[in-house]
């Protein structure tokens, strides 16, 4: 089979799952109801209970939650390949503890401004990712010509240690009710109930899957190594150029989106490598695809399985990763 | 021998019995300093005719207005314990969950009054209670006596009246529907709702405060929604932007009738003698 065929199969494959779930999931919810009175027009939109609960409490949802667990997914793989470390996620490099960061900020500050629809949290939360990736960029390209990997990783890694002691310590002078907020924020929340966040968190992920698709054949040499990928012709330096900012940038938007939700970028990349091997014309589609899957189905077990109450779906999926994780590990050494 | 084996459990109890008996000594002559980590206690205190002997509080008092020239000791999760007994209290009032604090305080031999929140009755419980506790058992029952004469009036006014269906909210991201909390079917906020004249929509959830999906508020229609806002007031712009999320939810009945009333003050959520207030406008706004 050539490869361009197995690349369609496999990944019209996991196209058609995540269709599916997509389109299953927002029928679904804590409460039962009419699909066929949530179609008819012929009722009145602010009479139609049922039309309400469909549209604008579970399709957000579910579109966020697709958006956001394809993103993290997709972005998993591009830096797992860059840094060539099978434990590097989306929040490895600080976008993460930088988005926390300007979110708690938000909260404690009590800003209330918004842009298009779109609110302060979510707008600091994308600021202090963009930071965070800056100030990481900017060290690692700093010491020699090109972009260190090794530099990347440690100040990506001391970053996020460091920008969660200023969480802590924020939350340490911030009120009770502020503090509580912004740890609820951290655990992940995709009922977004509005098209605008969305619609405004489009764009970036826009752009960074293009780069993403651009780049499916130098993250396979880069993935072997620097050295290789540069003897086949790969300019090194602008290809970790773009494979960090494009990542950083899907994952901003999406931390924006749906707050920091754990464990979605290591899972399901390892998960589809398990599945499909290991060349990424086929890993970062079908990650990105499974993760939108993966992830409209953890949410829909967080608004569903102690309904009344919500279980915050970050909660869902580290539940669920941190296992997963631990086995990985196990059974790779 | 049994004699012999009964002798470690005796020596175990003896702190303990050393306690008690602190205690009943403390307990004969009223407090001469004390200090409050718990602003709305603090509050009680002041209104039992405590205040004078407060001579500390906590960094979140507030109120009565005398308070805010007082030495200030930490908080509720990061009391300083040094300056505490630096100040020589005969009372510290500690929140329940203040265990190492309350440790210390013991192994210095300063007695504390173990408070919690509890539900609107136990407001008046903890009048009594702190008046005893002070000297001023008198006035303490007065005041108490009184804030539930109030709150039974107001109860009064209500009955008979159709109770409409309430959502009580306290929390949610400015500009947004996202990370809506509510008041759940227990605790003080629900006690001040029904006795306002409301009946909780969240009530069969047995909490004090619960997240709220947008799908769940959907589901539940509640008549009103009452929101709480920490702001002293909102001029006609402000209130739009608060109230403006809502609007998305257009089915809801306390949307569709115009009945989302935001509630402002910041002694709205203050379990102390003010809480009177609060009730009031709960029942103004649900009973216009």
């Amino acid at each position: 089979m050539s490869i361009r065929r197995r690349i369609i199969i496999v990944v019209s494959g996991f196209a058609a799952f995540a269709v599916a779930v997509m389109i299953w999931a927002p029928t679904v919810g804590s409460t039962p109801i009419s699909l066929a009175r949530a179609f008819d027009r012929s009722i009145a939109w602010d009479d139609n209970v049922d039309a309400q609960i469909f549209f604008v409490a579970r399709l957000p949802r579910v579109l966020a939650g697709g958006l956001v667990g394809a993103t993290l997914a997709a972005a998993g793989v591009v830096l797992q390949a860059l840094l060539r470390n099978p434990l590097a996620t989306p929040f490895t490099l600080g976008v993460s503890a930088g988005a926390s960061l300007g979110a708690m900020l938000a909260v404690t500050m009590r800003l209330e401004l918004s842009v298009l629809g779109v609110t302060s949290i979510p707008l600091a939360s994308f600021a202090g990712s963009m930071i965070a990736t800056g100030i990481v960029y900017a060290l690692a390209s700093s010491q020699r010509r090109g972009l260190s990997t090794n530099v990347l990783l440690l100040a990506g890694v001391t970053l996020n240690a460091f920008f969660s002691a200023l969480i802590l310590f924020v939350q340490y002078l911030a009120d009770f009710a502020e503090a509580l907020r912004a740890i609820r924020w951290m655990m992940g929340g995709l009922d977004v109930a509005s098209y605008f966040p969305i619609v405004a968190a489009l764009p970036f992920i826009i752009i960074s899957f293009a780069a993403f698709a651009m780049m499916t054949r130098t993250l396979n040499l880069l993935s072997v190594g620097a050295e290789a990928a540069a003897s086949r012709g790969v300019e090194i330096v602008r290809a970790q150029r773009l494979a960090f900012i494009s990542a950083s940038l899907a994952t901003g938007a999406a931390v924006s989106l749906g707050g920091p939700i754990g464990f979605i970028g290591i899972i399901v990349p390892h998960l589809v490598r398990l599945l499909v091997g290991s060349d990424h014309r086929i890993v970062l589609p079908a990650s990105a695809l499974f993760g939108a899957a993966f992830l409209v189905l953890c949410d829909l077990a967080a608004r569903t399985l102690m309904s009344p109450l919500e279980i915050p779906v970050g909660v869902v999926t580290a539940l669920i990763g941190g296992p997963f994780f631990l086995w990985l590990l196990v059974k790779r050494s | 021998m049994n004699l012999f084996r009964l002798l470690p459990f005796a020596l175990r109890r003896l702190p303990f019995a050393f306690c008690l008996f602190a205690a009943a000594l403390s307990a004969q002559a009223p407090p001469k300093r004390i200090v409050s980590l718990v602003p709305n206690v603090t509050e009680i205190l002041f209104a039992i005719g405590a205040g004078p002997q407060v001579v500390a509080v906590s960094n979140y008092d507030v109120e009565p207005p005398e308070v805010r020239s007082l030495p200030t000791v930490g908080a509720l999760i990061d009391p300083d314990t040094e300056k505490i007994l630096s100040l020589r209290p005969d009372l510290v009032i500690t929140y329940g969950s203040q265990t190492d604090l309350q440790g210390q305080l013991t192994r210095a031999s300063i007695p504390f009054f173990d408070y919690r929140h509890g539900g609107l009755d136990h407001i008046m419980v903890t009048m009594r209670a702190l008046g005893a506790r002070t000297g001023h058992a008198e006035q303490a029952e007065r005041v108490a006596r009184a804030l539930q004469a109030s709150i039974d009036a107001v109860k009064a006014r209500v009955a008979g009246k159709p109770r409409p269906r309430t959502l009580l909210v306290f929390g949610r991201e400015p500009g947004s529907l996202r990370n809506i909390y509510a008041s759940a079917g227990r605790g003080f906020l629900h006690d001040m709702l029904v006795a306002a004249g409301g009946q909780d929509v969240l009530s069969d959830i047995d909490k004090e405060s619960a997240q709220v999906s947008t799908e769940m508020i959907l589901a539940r229609k509640p008549d009103v929604i009452l929101e709480l806002n920490a702001a002293t007031r909102l001029n006609e712009a402000d209130l739009k932007a608060v109230v403006d999320p809502w609007l998305t939810l257009s089915s809801v009945p306390a949307v569709r009738n115009k009945r989302v009333i935001i509630l402002t003050g910041p002694g709205m959520t203050v379990p102390g003698p003010r809480v009177i207030d609060g009730i009031e406008k709960m029942a103004t706004a649900l009973h216009p």
